[in-house]
């Protein structure tokens, strides 16, 4: 397996407060990897890193073999990434959006149309693909959303809790599509706060306040804590941490 | 007697409709939840309750006072947690307490017995300003905010949105024993497991509800036999499974498949056989089981095609 | 149960526990105004040294001689030389040798003996209005004080009369220009927007959700939030007259309970301003917008305190009408620097109280018990 993501001793300070302390994780190629964590816990800050938005205040990252912060231009064509508040123009067409992401990302004429066409088939996007964003239920546009991070081809998504807030169906909808883009081989790294969202993963890294402190298969864990579902895993591992505020 | 009386309520915003013919009543001494998706009305519905919005037709009662025109006989008997954070930050937990307890005509002594769980897990951090705590102290503070007066109904705003698990447990287990000093209590949030935790529950999703019941009784409006398929390597043939004859749908469930069948013929047996024929091999884990809020509402919103 | 004085007083303890522990806000509101008097002050006064000016002098006798004199010695003047007749005015504005011309009447001493009044006129370079104004306000003052030196016990019978082209700013320093104007720039800031800001905020953080479904009334509320804005505005007021006073040395000619009375009706005024701004707004960043733009332009711009309102076009005359601190600032000058009593400023006091009056009506009726 091919890594794809490498995560060394990364740690972020904002003033004397740690919002990602001293966490290594590597993702290989195909892999679904969920990151979980309460608001606050610092998954936001770490998916800031890994896309080159944010620097480091030590450690190191690879992505696709480039280091995240210097070489965030190479890394950029390599990634797509979803985030929850922002990432389509909602007064704009399902279309138009893809098409106006797709030059961000320097494709155009041709190539651009038959990616376009591509992407408009796979999500089963036609019937709506002209009407604007707003006028779409919340469900489909996370589905939209996700396609547009992908209209670049990249080989690593990251996703910040993309299903936040999202009706039942629409969730597994989502989850099963990733599903389908993991089995071609694009490297998966989604962040959320459903508990029950982590059976979903191939591996998923806990945090707290900073802090990694579970990975491995949603299975080892709930063997390793002796747990029937995830939800009761990670109410152990929070409960070691919850002495302090 | 009902507490909370909504009646063919309807608000729109305009051309997007908010709350389609609302109906449902919270009885006196009731732990209900409404529980629906971002963008469900949920947020629309409450802020008509708590008065702060009128609706377009139909009505609310609040004990026994209509929202519109006895609106100030409401207020003030009334505790009200909104979903944005309502604090000041810049006031330490005690000062947020004592203000809010002195806008409500009340002191924090004499109430003291009713937020003694909460305040006890506050107090050590009492003289923090209110914007330095982290999320789950944040709600926990809120909710003593909003229980100051002791309120007859308290009605909250999704209390345990983005709040670590821990929290989110503790802040049920206070709601509970909020109920049982007498208070009723109205909450809203977008987590299905929540349901269990709530005496009866209203299921809300593009401004119109779903169904109103307790969370067994919803299990018992489950039409169809509903399995729980656990086995290796079961994502890849989910397009197979989906094709079978007697699959009304099957859905990821945590690490499991829900399977529910249109056959009421079906058994085990029958079901482990076809999963095998379509190639589905090594151990096959299914066991019967009862429907969970979740997987109601999942069918609600697939037989209501419009709706998803 | 604590009532309904007690919960009002409970509100207007937070409020300042706001004000005080925002630190940056608090200096801002309490030192920009001294900041803002000092800037205004030296900038101003650096701007008018040796100013350079031309005489027409049809009286060329002892006392214009004198007079010219005079002008020099004030320090803010720079004689460029005599002209000879009236067309060569506009030739010394044209080339920048003046920027201001001071023509004396005929025959100065003896029309200022015998007639005890005597003609002279002060022309000044309009294309740049607030040194225009300043130096004729300057040039002004000097003649007064040699006219009073030379014919003091004449001038209490019967005045000199006087005739110039820009008869704005009359009086003796620009102190008198930039300390009203201060003072109307500050009190606008701190009560007008400050009181819209905070109240907004409350909308924003989520907080007025709350207030709204307890037992305060809507005027707890307004009036909690406003009432120590009130007192930093006021407190911005005497550290102002102090100020203007002490460092400035603006005489304090009018009634100072008069004064500080008209102060605290433009507060009020600005206060009910702000209120109204807080109905409208949903947002910290619309209410901040629209003060900017409502509020702040306007005041500077369209009162008179750096454009003179006699110089703009027509149009902007009549929207100067319905700007408050044209009102205050014409009432304030009439007070503070004319020295003249309530009855002048009459007019102004009936408009401010009126303006006051309707915004408060307003504000009542757009405040919302509701959220939409």
């Amino acid at each position: 397996m091919i890594k794809t993501i490498e995560v060394d001793k990364l740690t972020k300070k904002f003033g004397s407060f740690t919002a990602v302390d001293n966490i290594s994780f590597s993702v290989s190629s195909g892999e679904i990897l969920g990151l979980l964590g309460a608001n606050g816990a610092g998954k936001t800050t770490t998916i800031k890193m890994l896309c080159g938005l944010l620097a480091p205040t030590s450690g190191k990252i690879k992505v696709a073999g480039y280091n995240a912060y210097l070489q965030a231009e190479q890394i950029r064509t390599r990634i797509g990434y979803m985030s929850q508040k922002f990432s389509l123009y909602n007064d704009l067409t399902v279309w138009e959006n893809i098409h106006f992401f797709g030059g961000v990302y320097g494709l155009w004429g041709k190539q651009l149309k038959l990616r376009a066409e591509a992407l408009i088939d796979d999500f089963e996007m036609r019937p709506f693909m002209n009407l604007t964003v707003q006028s779409l239920p919340p469900g489909w546009r996370q589905r939209i959303a996700l396609a547009v991070s992908l209209v670049h081809n990249p080989p690593i998504i990251l996703l910040d809790e993309p299903t936040s807030g999202v009706d039942p169906i629409a969730r597994r909808m989502f989850w099963e599509t990733i599903h389908q883009i993991s089995a071609n081989g694009t490297t998966a790294l989604v962040t959320t706060h459903y508990i029950d969202e982590a059976e979903y993963c191939n591996n998923v890294l806990v945090m707290v306040d900073g802090k990694l402190v579970a990975a491995g298969q949603p299975n080892e864990l709930k063997s390793l804590y002796n747990s029937t579902t995830m939800d009761d895993v990670f109410l152990s591992l929070a409960r070691n941490e919850n002495t302090k505020i | 007697m009902s507490y909370i009386e909504i009646s063919n309520l309807s608000k729109s915003y305009g051309k997007i409709k908010a709350l389609n013919n609302v109906n449902i009543n919270v009885d006196a001494g009731e732990l209900f939840g409404l529980i629906g998706p971002d963008g469900a009305g949920k947020s629309t519905l409450i802020r008509i309750v708590t008065t702060l919005l009128l609706p377009d037709s139909g009505y609310v009662n609040v004990l026994g006072y209509n929202t519109r025109e006895d609106y100030k006989k409401i207020r003030g008997e009334i505790g009200y947690m909104p979903a944005v954070f309502s604090l000041y930050s810049d006031l330490t937990v005690q000062e947020n307490l004592d203000f809010f307890a002195g806008v409500f005509g009340a002191t924090v002594a004499e109430n003291y017995n009713l937020i003694r769980g909460v305040y006890h897990m506050l107090e050590p951090f009492k003289n923090r300003p209110a914007g330095k705590l982290s999320g789950g102290m944040k709600q926990k503070l809120a909710l003593s905010c909003a229980l100051i007066h002791r309120p007859k109904v308290l009605i909250l705003d999704e209390p345990t949105t983005g709040v670590d698990a821990v929290s989110r447990r503790e802040l049920w287990e206070l709601l509970y024993d909020i109920k049982h000093q007498g208070i009723t209590i109205f909450v809203s949030t977008a987590y299905m497991d929540e349901a269990k935790q709530c005496d009866r529950v209203a299921l809300i999703q593009k401004g119109r509800v779903l169904g109103v019941n307790s969370p067994h009784g919803f299990a018992q409006m489950f039409p169809h036999k509903l399995y729980d398929v656990y086995a290796d390597g079961i994502w890849s043939f989910l397009d197979k499974i989906r094709a079978l004859d007697t699959c009304k749908s099957a859905y990821m469930f945590g690490s499991n498949l829900h399977y529910v069948s249109t056959d009421d013929a079906e058994t085990t047996e029958t079901l482990t056989n076809k999963l095998h024929q379509i190639g589905l091999s090594g151990d096959v884990d299914i066991k019967q089981i009862n429907a969970g809020i979740e997987d109601y509402f999942i069918r609600q919103l697939t037989e209501n095609a419009e709706l998803s | 149960m604590i009532v309904g004085r007690n919960m009002f007083f409970n509100f207007v303890t937070k409020e300042f526990k706001h004000i005080f522990r925002d630190v940056r806000t608090l200096l801002l509101v309490l030192v920009m105004p001294i900041i803002q008097l000092l800037i205004f002050g030296f900038v101003i006064s650096a701007d008018i040294k040796n100013a350079s000016f031309a005489v027409l002098d049809y009286s060329h006798d002892v006392q214009s001689n004198k007079l010219v004199q005079r002008l020099t010695a004030s320090g803010y003047f720079k004689l460029m030389g005599y002209l000879k007749n009236e067309n060569d005015i506009e030739k010394a504005f044209r080339n920048g040798d003046a920027k201001l011309v001071l023509i004396i009447g005929e025959d100065l001493a003896t029309k200022l003996e015998r007639e005890r009044s005597a003609y002279y006129q002060i022309i000044t370079d309009a294309s740049d209005p607030n040194t225009a104004s300043i130096l004729a306000g300057y040039a002004q003052s000097v003649i007064y004080a040699f006219v009073a030196e030379n014919y003091s016990s004449y001038l209490r019978l019967m005045p000199v009369e006087i005739e110039s082209r820009m008869l704005y700013n009359e009086e003796m320093s620009s102190a008198f220009m930039f300390v009203p104007g201060t003072m109307v720039l500050i009190l606008m800031l701190v009560t007008a927007m400050m009181t819209s800001i905070s109240i907004t905020r409350e909308k924003e953080m989520g907080t007025m959700e709350v207030l709204l479904i307890s037992p305060l009334k809507p005027w707890h509320i307004v009036l909690g939030k406003v009432l120590p804005y009130i007192g930093i505005a006021f407190t911005n007021v005497l550290v102002i007259i102090f100020m203007g006073y002490t460092v400035f040395h603006l005489p304090l000619r009018g009634n100072l309970l008069l004064l500080l009375a008209l102060c605290s009706l433009f507060i009020i005024l600005a206060l009910s301003l702000g209120i109204f701004i807080s109905t409208v707004a949903s947002s910290q960043a619309l209410a901040m917008f629209m003060s900017m733009f409502a509020l702040m332009l306007p005041t500077i711009l369209l009162s008179g305190f750096i454009f003179p309102i006699e110089n703009m076009p027509k149009v902007l005359q009549w929207l100067s009408l319905i700007m408050p601190p044209r009102w205050f600032l014409s009432a304030l000058k009439t007070i503070m620097i004319k020295g003249q009593g309530l009855m002048y400023t009459i007019n102004e006091v009936l408009v401010m109280l009126g303006m006051a009056i309707m915004f408060i009506i307003l504000s009542i009726k757009k405040f919302k018990v509701r959220l939409e």
